[in-house]
């Protein structure tokens, strides 16, 4: 392809061809002093749809070594997306390496807590939040479950803030760390941010799972504790390769289910939301 | 420019793969993916002395791989177990049946849909124990699409099931009713080889005859590297065999696939090196330099190349599954409606 990019994002790595420049120097801007793999995991291609949609109307589809089949076009200044999207694509259909958990993941003391929700429910917005604010910040889109170990691999890729989330990093992080505003995309407003340097430093650290809440903003004040099936059955609809992964991904899932203190947590606001978190934390967290 | 004779020089000679870079590596992984041979391909370069993050992801792979076996097995067994009161003969063709009967075309194959054949005077019995029984539901509903099938093609509507979410096609022939060929199905029913489950496959002549006819007539050569693999391993699982290539030859004529298996032998010798009996091979090689470039038209980004040969392949088969007239009718009602 007429241009291309690799980065590693935890352990693993994503080589990303683009027919257009501008996309891949967005990446480059963001993940600068990522490593580079030597020899990739995964491929993502940015092609236009029809030769001459490099020119006119640039429409940016998504492939790559496992691609949906009727992904619609991007364009061409939501490119950058395009190439976050293909990278989430080849890690949920074609990893097999680790248990893939929709959830963020932060860490403190080696431990590590897991978020996981519905699309909306903040736990992007949280995880975020907390890696400004003394936790290591491990991912804000899959936390990778160790499938001999149950330990937690990190995969800081950049954090996707979404509509009113935007704002809450405004002159709160360094500009440099911030990605183009991209407005109408098919997710609304959407800013990439460039997690913190300590993050992506100690990326290969693997963190024992200590913690998992499922956050939900919006709501009055509560926590409610989850029965194990429950919980149990709502991270296998948070896997994207649980099914796949067949016994040792139900060993896995069943292991870290048993082992780990749940609850399920509603906040009105983001500060009520970290007071909060950090309480969990001190009280459940082994 | 590159294209996959990278990817099918690494399956028939692992060892070519010592001198590989990095980006060698890469657009080899990358190809096998596109092709579906990622799992062959792991299988086959195990044990050698491999970069180590293509080591770890080849043991991935490989795992995966088995896990899409066991898979594949448990949906034959499921529909044993709906069909086995019918007391009618189920055939399993393709990846189900190659690590059915261990084969080595099994080996780290992808499986897809689960696919069978069945006595056509059965045809009836067998989709309504499927969807009475077994839980499998139609894939789509549209009157067009469930009557073409019908009429006209060797397979009922493909069928998925409701829980697992997997395709279950039933066959009563192995080419559709519009094209030239009109293989023996009954033959093939009558020579199938019992497993111990009471499941068959076909006898290794018709295997071949079919998975040559798979791999030309029923589609423009997509998919055609890992069609061809399993024909190359096929012929080296049973090429030894005494009598085998006089009755690959014989069923070839009687399923008038002489043509096909011919072409189909010739490939397999040109892209993967198998060791070929000349008579059944032919000496009628004219156009298969066309069907190699076709077969390697994929460059070091897993990208399609050489547009005009794959349009040409596309129109083709096409053309061959239909004639002129019936093409015109089916592709104008297409596309009226989307």
């Amino acid at each position: 392809m007429k241009h291309s990019f690799s980065v590693t994002v935890g352990q693993t790595g994503f080589r990303i061809g683009s027919d257009w420049r501008e996309p891949l120097d967005q990446m480059r801007a963001l993940y600068r002093g990522y490593p580079k793999p030597e020899i990739p995991d995964f491929t993502v291609r940015l092609f236009a749809q029809r030769p001459w949609r490099k020119l006119i109307r640039p429409s940016v589809m998504i492939g790559g070594d496992y691609m949906l089949p009727d992904a619609a076009p991007l364009s061409l200044a939501h490119g950058m997306l395009g190439a976050e999207m293909g990278m989430n694509l080849q890690m949920a259909l074609g990893q097999r390496r680790y248990l893939l958990l929709h959830a963020s993941a932060v860490e403190r003391d080696g431990k590590a807590l897991l978020m996981t929700g519905e699309s909306g429910a903040g736990k992007s917005t949280l995880s975020a939040l907390l890696g400004e604010r003394g936790w290591r910040f491990m991912g804000d889109e899959f936390a990778l479950l160790d499938l001999e170990t149950g330990a937690i691999h990190a995969f800081p890729r950049l954090v996707s803030l979404k509509n009113e989330a935007i704002g809450l990093f405004d002159g709160q992080v360094d500009a440099e760390r911030l990605g183009p505003l991209m407005h109408d995309t098919p997710k609304g407003d959407i800013r990439h941010l460039r997690p913190p340097d300590s993050a992506i430093a100690q990326m290969e650290q693997l963190a024992q799972p200590a913690l998992l809440l499922f956050p939900r903003f919006g709501h009055a004040p509560e926590v409610r504790k989850i029965g194990e099936a429950e919980v149990f059955a709502r991270l296998t609809q948070a896997s994207t390769n649980y099914v796949a992964l067949g016994e040792p991904g139900f060993d896995a899932l069943a292991k870290l289910v048993k082992t780990i203190p749940t609850r399920a947590v509603d906040y009105p606001d983001t500060n009520a939301a970290i007071e909060s978190v950090e309480q969990l934390w001190a009280e459940l967290a082994i | 420019m590159m294209d996959a004779g990278i990817l099918t020089r690494a399956l028939s000679d692992p060892s070519s793969t010592a001198g590989l870079g990095s980006q060698g590596w890469t657009a080899l992984i990358t190809m096998a993916r596109a092709e579906q041979l990622i799992g062959t391909l792991a299988h086959r370069l195990d044990g050698l002395d491999l970069p180590d993050s293509v080591a770890r992801l080849f043991a991935d792979t490989r795992r995966s791989a088995d896990i899409g076996r066991r898979q594949a097995l448990w949906e034959a067994e499921m529909a044993r177990r709906v069909l086995a009161p019918l007391d009618t003969p189920v055939v399993l063709l393709k990846g189900t049946a190659y690590v059915a009967a261990g084969l080595s075309p099994g080996i780290g194959r992808s499986i897809g849909d689960l696919d069978i054949l069945v006595r056509r005077d059965a045809l009836d019995d067998v989709e309504r124990a499927l969807i009475d029984r077994g839980g499998w539901e139609w894939v789509k509903d549209d009157e067009y699409d469930d009557a073409y099938y019908r009429d006209h093609m060797h397979e009922l509507p493909p069928l998925i099931h409701n829980e697992r979410d997997r395709m279950i096609d039933v066959h009563h022939t192995i080419l559709p009713l519009t094209a030239g060929p009109t293989p023996d199905p009954q033959a093939m029913l009558d020579d199938a080889v019992q497993l111990e489950n009471g499941l068959y496959i076909l006898s290794p002549a018709d295997m071949i005859c079919h998975a040559a006819a798979h791999l030309f007539a029923d589609g423009d050569l997509a998919g055609g590297l890992r069609n061809l693999w399993d024909i190359d391993r096929l012929l080296r699982d049973f090429g030894e065999q005494a009598g085998f290539w006089q009755a690959l030859s014989e069923r070839a004529s009687r399923h008038e696939l002489a043509k096909p298996v011919a072409r189909a032998v010739r490939l397999a010798e040109a892209v993967y090196g198998t060791p070929v009996d000349g008579d059944v091979a032919g000496r009628g090689r004219r156009g298969d330099a066309l069907y190699i470039r076709r077969l390697l038209a994929r460059d070091d980004w897993g990208r399609e190349t050489r547009k005009g040969t794959r349009l040409a392949f596309y129109v083709r088969s096409h053309w061959l599954r239909m004639p002129p007239l019936m093409l015109a009718r089916h592709l104008w009602t297409k596309w009226r409606k989307s």
